[in-house]
């Protein structure tokens, strides 16, 4: 049995060439390896009686049954069906025939095992398509060398290899053992996409029937024998540090077994980008089950005080070490709005500058400038965070959700002392992440509860301590300037943006490129309140400023909103203006085309108002028309009408589910999301008091269409999220007559 | 600490607990149900519905002592093989995104189905207001309740 190790870097190996046949060849260097593969719990299905393991994504039973791993965590985007149908396709088996595992964490025989950024599809897709296609290619190879024929003989259709002069034909199974002994091809046959049987076809979530029925499958519902429960104490506020603990009347309660204090990284820890860490100390307590820890929680006595400012050294993703400045102090949002706005009036980075803009403010005819403003938003994953550890000094075992596991490995192998290799990190499904679970301090919690303790200990966080854990979507400022000329023509745009601590601007998306005379500002505001990716960062604030304003100069102007943004695109995509413009013009344009159409934009229905907005970041575009209705004076949103350009949709129906619910996610942070603070208090913490959406404010009405143009897949997790807000403001305009420059929106 | 028999999913089980505890936590950590879920604890989001005498029911604020004689189900007791006409709706609609609120959702589903089996749009959001999605799956799950209504 061969086990063929991966090396999945697209640019690292792959070499590839259009044939006149149509497909693709794609080389790559695949190396051999024997390790085992982790054997994984079975479905309740006709079992094959032995596996061959074909390559680290498949295993092939005698049966013709095949597993497919899915290498990324699950968290309700769909990967774990959406990747293996990509594995499938290329294979060429019925899906029905296919079971479907979750990968062990494995950096050498999986490529980038994170969810974020909506990359999963978009980054997995050569590799995937390579697992299916070699392993199909070695299969063909095995059946050539059985039959002694040729192997451009031998054809395969769903799970059968044929040989047609022959007559012969196999099924994979009786194949498998053979094609495991294959050597791994140097290069395979892609199939082109029109040959497409399981991709773009709609197929059912594979964890499906275990939601329905309970089953344990998020790391919350690991329970193992000898387990016991542990839940920490954080400061009630930020800028605040562990003072002294008193649990002496902790420890001989009920069920309690251990009270201690934890330090979670290391002071000489250099930090990467995702090891936010919200409070440094904190106090565990741990007992024999949860409602015992809990009522501990209550009682114990714990004394907290101020800590100084600091500096910490941190490795950005995709950047520079940068110093970062901690202040002291016990912040809350009237200061914090108070710094954005000082902040915005001091000289500013310039990060790009096209043309004149000085001088095209100076000769407009008008100026219009707004000011856009987002709060700080808790992520309120259902599933609070958890994760189960158990460390020896041999080996340490982790279970639970988390999106970036394989950076988080690297933490705990430096903070536990021990060699990754002896760490084992089991990836569950995630009850949500939304970005909130690339952050895993809980994960290093666990692990050092466990390791203090030597016993296995699973440590979850109340609601509470969740919600006022920190890493928020941070609070964001952007304003905004156009100048028109005397033909109300936009002759330049201004646009100065900022955060807490982060600043929003993204200065090479649109309308970069399309004005002549652009100028984008950057600048941030130090603070110890933390902060981490919140589905479609940046973006999700940057969206509703973008979006909510060209709304309005396309009124100063007289234009159709839809015509003044095609105008702008038009402008971009036949002489763009300036350098690095990071958008393809006529897909963005695409999508606004789309949802003109499939809106009936020119026909508003009596009673509703309608707003436009379109963005594109996460490599995708995402257009929106959203109906409004007031009643009781109360939004009601009619319709939302959504146009996508994802390239290729692996799988229609969950990519439909999962536009429908950021769309739905996103009005619910539009019209409530928000958390404040005062004297570094959060001023919520638990659902009584932060406002979710709730089933009746949900649109009546939803449709997803998709953009069809054959490009290789590009990710959804996020894109369809930031327009939203926009719309919603854009329509809610039309209703009232006001317009939303601060979320979220009160009518 | 004190027994307690409990009728859960149509079998008798004992509990040595703090008669305080939440029925939640006893069925995720005394007796390994954890098809009910944890989400606040106060219940505001839904996640840890259970029937309770036919009843939709927070189990996170439920003192278990407070339960005595009456009948609990479960998610895993809803039927026997994901069989329920509501847990086959959601199958059929394919209702689930991260699918961690979704117990909670079918239980209360189920229970508005039980008494008013044909509710209209506003009864189906009048009841489910009570139960958070925070990946958004609403639609489905009105969907997917017309559909089970319907059979």
């Amino acid at each position: 049995m061969t086990l063929v190790k991966t090396q999945i870097g697209r640019r690292a190996f792959i070499r590839n060439s259009s044939l006149a046949g149509g497909g693709l060849i794609i080389g790559f260097g695949w190396l051999n390896s024997c390790k085992p593969n982790n054997a994984a719990e079975m479905a309740a299905v006709d079992m094959p009686e032995e596996w061959f393991e074909i390559n680290a994504y498949l295993k092939i039973g005698d049966n013709g049954l095949v597993t497919i791993m899915s290498p990324n965590p699950e968290g309700g985007q769909n990967v774990k069906t959406s990747m293996p149908m990509i594995v499938a396709d290329e294979l060429d088996i019925n899906w029905k025939e296919v079971i479907v595992e979750q990968a062990p964490l494995n950096t050498d025989l999986y490529s980038r095992q994170f969810i974020g950024g909506s990359q999963a599809i978009r980054q997995g897709w050569n590799g995937l398509r390579m697992a299916g296609a070699s392993a199909r290619h070695m299969l063909r190879e095995a059946a050539a060398s059985t039959w002694a024929v040729s192997i451009d003989e031998i054809t395969t259709e769903e799970g059968v290899l044929k040989h047609v002069e022959s007559g012969k034909s196999a099924g994979y199974g009786e194949m498998a053992s053979a094609a495991a002994k294959v050597s791994v091809p140097e290069e395979v046959m892609l199939k082109d996409s029109k040959d497409f049987k399981i991709i773009g076809t709609s197929r059912k979530n594979v964890d499906g029937k275990k939601i329905v029925t309970g089953k344990p499958l998020f790391g919350i519902d690991t329970y193992k024998e000898g387990m016991l429960t542990a839940m920490i104490v954080h400061p009630p506020a930020f800028g605040l540090k562990l003072k002294s603990v008193d649990d002496s009347s902790v420890k001989s309660m009920p069920g309690i077994r251990d009270v201690f204090t934890i330090k979670i990284l290391n002071d000489d820890f250099e930090r990467q980008h995702f090891d936010t860490c919200t409070f440094l100390e904190v106090v565990a307590i741990v007992g024999n089950s949860t409602w015992e820890v809990m009522n501990a929680k209550k009682a114990i006595n714990v004394l907290w005080e101020p800590f100084e400012a600091y500096t910490e050294e941190r490795t950005f993703y995709r950047s520079s070490r940068q110093t970062l400045t901690i202040p002291a102090g016990l912040e809350s949002t009237d200061g914090h709005m108070k710094d954005m706005e000082q902040a915005a009036m001091k000289p500013q980075k310039v990060v790009r500058k096209d043309g004149n803009p000085e001088l095209a403010f100076k000769n407009a005819a008008q100026v219009i400038e707004r000011t856009y403003i987002g709060p700080h938003l808790a992520h309120n994953c259902m599933e609070p965070m958890n994760f189960f550890a158990h460390v020896t000094s041999e080996k340490a075992e982790l279970i639970g959700p988390l999106q970036k596991a394989e950076l988080t490995e690297q933490t705990l192998s430096a903070r536990l002392g021990m060699p990754v290799e002896q760490i084992d990190i089991k990836m569950s499904r995630l009850g949500g992440g939304y970005g909130r679970r690339s952050y895993a301090h809980w994960l290093i919690e666990a692990a050092l509860i466990s390791q203090r303790l030597n016993l296995p200990v699973k440590l979850v966080y109340s609601r509470e301590d969740d919600m006022t854990g920190g890493i928020y979507r941070p609070a964001y400022r952007a304003t905004y300037r156009a100048a028109l000329d005397k033909e109300n023509k936009i002759t330049a745009v201004h646009i100065n943006a900022g955060g807490v601590p982060e600043s929003p601007l993204f200065a090479n998306r649109f309308p970069a490129g399309a004005v002549e005379n652009y100028l984008a500002e950057s600048w941030s505001v130090n603070t110890n309140i933390t902060i981490g990716s919140f589905r479609a960062p940046r973006s999700n604030f940057m969206a509703c400023a973008e979006q909510s304003f060209l709304d309005e100069i396309a009124e100063a102007t007289g234009k159709d909103p839809i015509d003044f943004r095609l105008e702008l695109l038009k402008r971009a995509g036949n002489s763009p203006v300036g350098e690095n413009n990071d958008y393809d013009a006529a897909r963005y344009a695409g999508v606004l085309e789309l949802v003109r159409e499939k809106s009936d934009w020119d026909n508003t229905p009596d009673g509703v108002h309608r707003g436009v907005s379109a963005y594109f970041c996460h490599n995708t575009y995402a257009a929106q028309v959203l109906d409004v209705s007031i009643k009781n004076g109360a939004p009601v949103v009619e319709r939302v009408c959504c146009a996508i350009d994802c390239g290729i949709v692996v799988n229609p129906d969950a990519a439909i589910n999962l536009s429908e619910g950021a769309i739905v996610d996103a009005l619910g942070n539009a019209l409530f999301g928000e958390l404040k603070f005062k004297d570094g208090v959060p001023d919520k913490s638990n659902f009584d008091q932060y406002r979710m959406i709730r089933m009746s404010e949900t649109p009546k009405e939803i449709d997803v269409h998709f953009v069809e143009n054959g490009i290789d897949p590009t990710g959804l997790g996020e894109p369809a999220f930031p327009p939203v807000f926009a719309a919603l403001a854009n329509a809610l305009y039309k209703a009232t007559g006001k317009r939303h420059y601060k979320q979220p929106f009160k009518l | 600490m004190k027994t307690i028999t409990l009728n859960i999913n149509g079998k008798q089980q004992e509990v040595n607990v703090d008669p305080a505890t939440p029925l939640l936590w006893v069925l995720r950590d005394h007796l390994k149900l954890v098809g009910t879920k944890y989400g606040c604890g106060i219940a505001q989001c839904g996640s840890c519905t259970v029937h309770l005498g036919g009843v939709a029911t927070r189990s996170c604020t439920l003192p278990v002592s407070a339960i005595g004689n009456q009948e609990v189900v479960t998610i895993e007791g809803l039927s026997e093989n994901g069989e329920h006409p509501v847990q086959k709706a959601w199958l059929e609609v394919d209702v689930p995104q991260c699918g961690y609120c979704q117990a909670g959702q079918i239980m209360t589903a189920a229970a508005l189905l039980e008494h008013n089996p044909s509710p209209s749009d506003e009864e189906i959001d009048g009841v489910m207001n009570g139960n958070i999605c925070r990946c958004g799956t609403y639609t489905r799950i009105k969907k997917a309740i017309k559909l089970a209504s319907e059979s």
